[in-house]
């Protein structure tokens, strides 16, 4: 994309007026969408982003620019704006000379979206649209949306790093509205991963989207959901988000540092269940939150952030870890080259248990049954969250029984982690998600095994 | 209006100009610049400085619609967008309703959306006065912290060009400040914000947006959680404003046409209490969102949806309107050049009574003033209609304020909600949203704490 002796000008032009530090990020991204809705492929969409973000860092403050010209001189600019703020010191002439990292290849790709026709990607919009169809009259409405992209990124910067990777992504969504007599209700499904074509091959999508029409078609007999504290079971594979909210969040480094997390000042300490052993994992291979490296071009990791229940580190990208003295996890992330990194999460998982998850349920005399959650949010200062359930079903007696409306759950997250007094061996992954922070959005995976929270608050209308 | 740079409009003009017999061709140009500050304990944080631009162009042909964008202007790339459009077409399924927005003569109200004393404010004084904002934050209250100050400001002009006789361009610009905060008292910590927007700086208030800051972080210190029962509550404008905002996707002709929207077939019948009135309207120059012309370069226009709880209509696209058989409302929304014009409500205000909040309250004997919510966009259907979402706020028994309470949620369904509604306040207030806020009482709603 850029040649290496043109960043290193780049970099000495970043720090002609000072600066501790310099970066330049580039990427060049292609894409393709395709959206069906109402039986129609209404629109199939290219799209190219191309760029550079270059930053400046001098003590606490960093100048940060970007541009479209990855022309030398279309960089200069950019680095020279970056520059004028950051650094406002002595400065001189300080050259940067960069040595390649050796590649680190996290996910494996077959076929690239450019070797497969439009046509083929829009077929498969009208198989699920069909086999969504086909569950039935109740169904009003199906919309699909297919996207892929090939994301290339290079990343260097004047400690002499010079990194970079290659993000294939293939995505499929589907999504269902089913009439009753009482309305209207709606299902939901996604099939994403890091992973070339192939992925289409490999996972039956009629059967992703029969599932969604299935879960709006059960939710026209649902009935208002309780109201108030209930001990809650998830589904594994569906309730990932709940540790993204409960305490992912809460321990990048980045609001810890700034005293905006109740988990800060608790590394060493009891802070979940000891069933718990929560990890963020950006190698682990083909799923959506998975790379080679971070986007400031350090090797993704596999972090254990607690273990046995006991919290044993946070995340952290560059910029914190530098100024801290600690080592970077390769967390430092960005949406795209108009944006600043910053600590984000890639795949965060909870490790397997040892009970049957029909263990769990028989032995939850009356409880709610979660097998879809939507998204969710948290307040990290105060660790209180609210997910959203979009499929659920009553337990009573040991048994599951009826569909549930759809709510909203709300916990406090250091209170939840604690709370978890069940956990199955029935580990799997959930499905692709974006995590918005400051404005930006990033790829993220989560994953769980079936699980039991002793009370959480359930927000039905029912009494 | 003020309009974009000529450059922009020519580059619209070249490509429309290379349509083929039998097609339809429409290019969106734009460009901007944005400047971010961030400051923290009195230091720049980080501050961002960049351009950016970018060309969407979108055709038709056969009924068939094709897309494709690029960020940048560069005019190879400009001629490989308009060739990635093209060869999408084929793509598409024929639909006899797909075309592109026609001139249909509506008179476009002015708005002045470019400010020239943003244009001209200088660097050092943005980072200031940010600065000032965080120390005034700071010294609103002793148990207040500040995590984050920010400025942004954003300034965009676009040009749009339509073999159909579309021909537009505008800019715009506009600024913000904002502050996240902290407030301790012994191992407990809650958490506010405060905003000020403006044209330019010189419209900020910031004395009120630190005040709010603090009092919204110091408000909720103490809160429990509280128990499980039906209540009347009180919403702040705040929140009424994002109630109004899921509302509007059933208000969305798209969304009709489509069955996605619980307002189908409902039009003439009373879908809400005689107390509701609900506008939508751009050209109201009070509207943070207020604008001249909608996303496909048609005026924006004020139109009424609800009038005394009775369905008026629904906010409509060129194309939505030829599906539903009636006209463009003015309503397509763009979000760049990277998107094409899908229809939203632009600027929704609800007709507001004559009594403040503190009278509202001071009417209810059992209920909850809801100041903020959580979890809108994870526990609301606006298709099934489902309501459920985390809260926070102030008890209030016998007219009285109480107790601040926090982690529940308020759950009911918007069809009854809008039913429930037993009065409207006078206290509007034009946020930074696609809806005006207003105080708004609603009984009947269910709690669920502890």
């Amino acid at each position: 994309m850029i040649e290496q002796d043109v960043l290193e000008r780049v970099l000495t032009t970043a720090l002609r007026k000072g600066g501790d530090f310099a970066e330049v990020y580039a990427e060049d991204k292609s894409s393709t969408s395709a959206g069906l809705d109402d039986g129609r492929v209404e629109q199939v969409t290219s799209g190219r982003d191309r760029g550079a973000g270059i930053r400046v860092v001098n003590g606490e403050t960093t100048g940060f620019a970007y541009t479209a010209d990855l022309s030398e001189s279309g960089l200069r600019a950019a680095a020279e704006a970056a520059s004028s703020v950051a650094a406002q010191g002595g400065g001189g002439t300080r050259t940067v000379a960069l040595t390649q990292s050796p590649a680190h290849v996290v996910n494996q790709v077959q076929i690239y979206p450019d070797a497969v026709g439009k046509a083929a990607k829009v077929a498969l919009l009208q198989r699920v649209n069909d086999a969504a169809r086909s569950m039935g009259g109740a169904i009003g409405q199906v919309s699909a949306g297919y996207g892929d992209s090939r994301k290339t990124i290079l990343v260097a910067n004047s400690d002499g790093l010079l990194a970079s990777d290659e993000q294939v992504r293939h995505l499929l969504r589907i999504s269902v509205v089913a009439n009753g007599d009482a309305g209207m209700q709606t299902g939901f499904e996604s099939l994403g991963h890091t992973v070339g074509f192939e992925m289409f091959d490999e996972h039956d999508v009629e059967e992703i989207a029969r599932t969604a029409a299935q879960q709006a078609i059960t939710k026209l007999r649902a009935r208002p959901a309780p109201s108030g504290a209930i001990p809650v079971v998830i589904k594994a594979g569906t309730g990932g988000v709940l540790f993204h909210e409960a305490c992912g969040h809460g321990l990048e480094a980045d609001l810890v540092s700034k005293g905006s997390s109740v988990y800060r000042g608790k590394i060493g300490e009891q802070v979940a269940s000891s069933l718990v052993t929560l990890v963020d994992d950006g190698t682990m291979a083909g799923e959506w939150g998975a790379i080679g490296i971070d986007d400031e071009g350090h090797r993704s990791q596999y972090n254990v952030l607690i273990q046995d229940g006991v919290l044993t580190d946070y995340m952290w990208d560059h910029l914190r870890a530098r100024k801290q003295g600690h080592v970077h996890t390769g967390n430092g992330r960005r949406q795209s080259y108009m944006h600043l990194p910053m600590v984000r999460m890639t795949n965060t998982y909870v490790l397997n248990g040892t009970e049957l998850p029909e263990d769990i349920i028989r032995n939850t005399p009356n409880g709610v049954y979660v097998t879809k959650l939507g998204g969710g949010s948290v307040n990290t200062a105060t660790g209180d969250f609210v997910f959203g359930m979009t499929e659920a079903y009553l337990i009573e007696n040991g048994e599951i029984t009826e569909p549930l409306r759809e709510g909203n759950l709300i916990g406090n997250g250091p209170q939840v982690l604690r709370d978890i007094d069940a956990l199955a061996n029935d580990f799997a992954m959930g499905h692709p998600g974006t995590c918005g922070k400051d404005g930006q959005g990033v790829p993220v995976g989560d994953g769980q095994p079936t699980l039991r929270v002793k009370s959480m608050t359930i927000g039905g209308t029912a009494a | 209006m003020s309009t974009a740079s000529p450059e922009l409009q020519d580059i619209a003009d070249r490509v429309i100009a290379q349509a083929a017999s039998g097609e339809q061709v429409e290019a969106y140009v734009s460009r901007g610049t944005e400047t971010d500050i961030r400051v923290y304990e009195g230091e720049i944080e980080h501050f961002v400085s960049a351009q950016s631009e970018g060309i969407g162009i979108r055709v038709i042909r056969d009924g068939r619609t094709g897309f494709a964008y690029a960020g940048t202007l560069d005019p190879s790339a400009i001629a490989s967008v308009l060739e990635q459009a093209r060869d999408n077409v084929q793509f598409g399924t024929s639909d006899e309703w797909a075309g592109l927005a026609e001139a249909d003569g509506v008179a476009v109200v002015p708005q002045e959306l470019w400010s020239e004393a943003l244009a001209a404010y200088p660097t050092d004084r943005k980072i200031e006065l940010l600065k000032e904002f965080e120390r005034l934050t700071l010294a609103a209250d002793p148990r207040v912290r500040v995590d984050d100050a920010d400025y942004s400001d954003v300034s965009g002009e676009a040009a749009v060009a339509s073999t159909t006789g579309i021909r537009v361009s505008g800019r715009e610009n506009g600024c913000v400040v904002s502050v996240s905060t902290l407030a301790d008292d012994g191992d407990e910590t809650q958490t506010g914000f405060g905003f000020s927007v403006g044209r330019s700086p010189i419209e900020f208030d910031l004395a009120r947006a630190a005040r709010e800051a603090a009092d919204r972080a110091t408000r909720l210190l103490g809160a429990v959680k509280p128990p499980s029962k039906r209540v009347t509550v009180v919403l702040d404008p705040y929140v009424t404003a994002q109630f109004l905002g899921v509302i509007s996707s059933a208000l969305n002709g798209e969304n009709v046409s489509k069955g996605r929207s619980l307002f189908a077939n409902r039009v003439g019948e009373p879908v809400a209490s005689p107390l509701f009135t609900l506008v939508d309207d751009p050209t109201n120059v009070h509207a943070y969102t207020a604008t001249d012309i909608d996303g496909e370069g048609l005026a924006a226009r004020r139109n009424s949806l609800i009038e005394a709880g009775v369905l008026q209509g629904f906010v409509h696209s060129a194309y939505s309107a030829r599906r539903a058989g009636t006209e463009s409302t003015g309503n397509a929304v763009r979000g760049g050049f990277k998107g094409t014009p899908g229809v939203g409500c632009l600027a929704m205000q609800l007709q507001p009574g004559t009594r403040s909040q503190a009278e509202l309250v001071a009417d209810v004997d059992d209920g909850v003033l809801i100041q903020m919510v959580q979890g809108m966009h994870s526990g609301v259907n606006p298709i099934s209609g489902d309501f459920s979402t985390g809260a926070s706020g102030l008890l209030i028994a016998n007219g009285q304020l109480g107790a601040p309470v926090r982690e529940f949620t308020i759950a009911s369904t918007l069809q009854r909600m809008l039913q429930d509604i037993v009065e409207v306040g006078g206290d509007v207030d034009w946020l930074p949203m696609r809806a005006a806020g207003v105080s708004l009482v609603i009984r009947d709603v269910t709690m669920s704490g502890a």
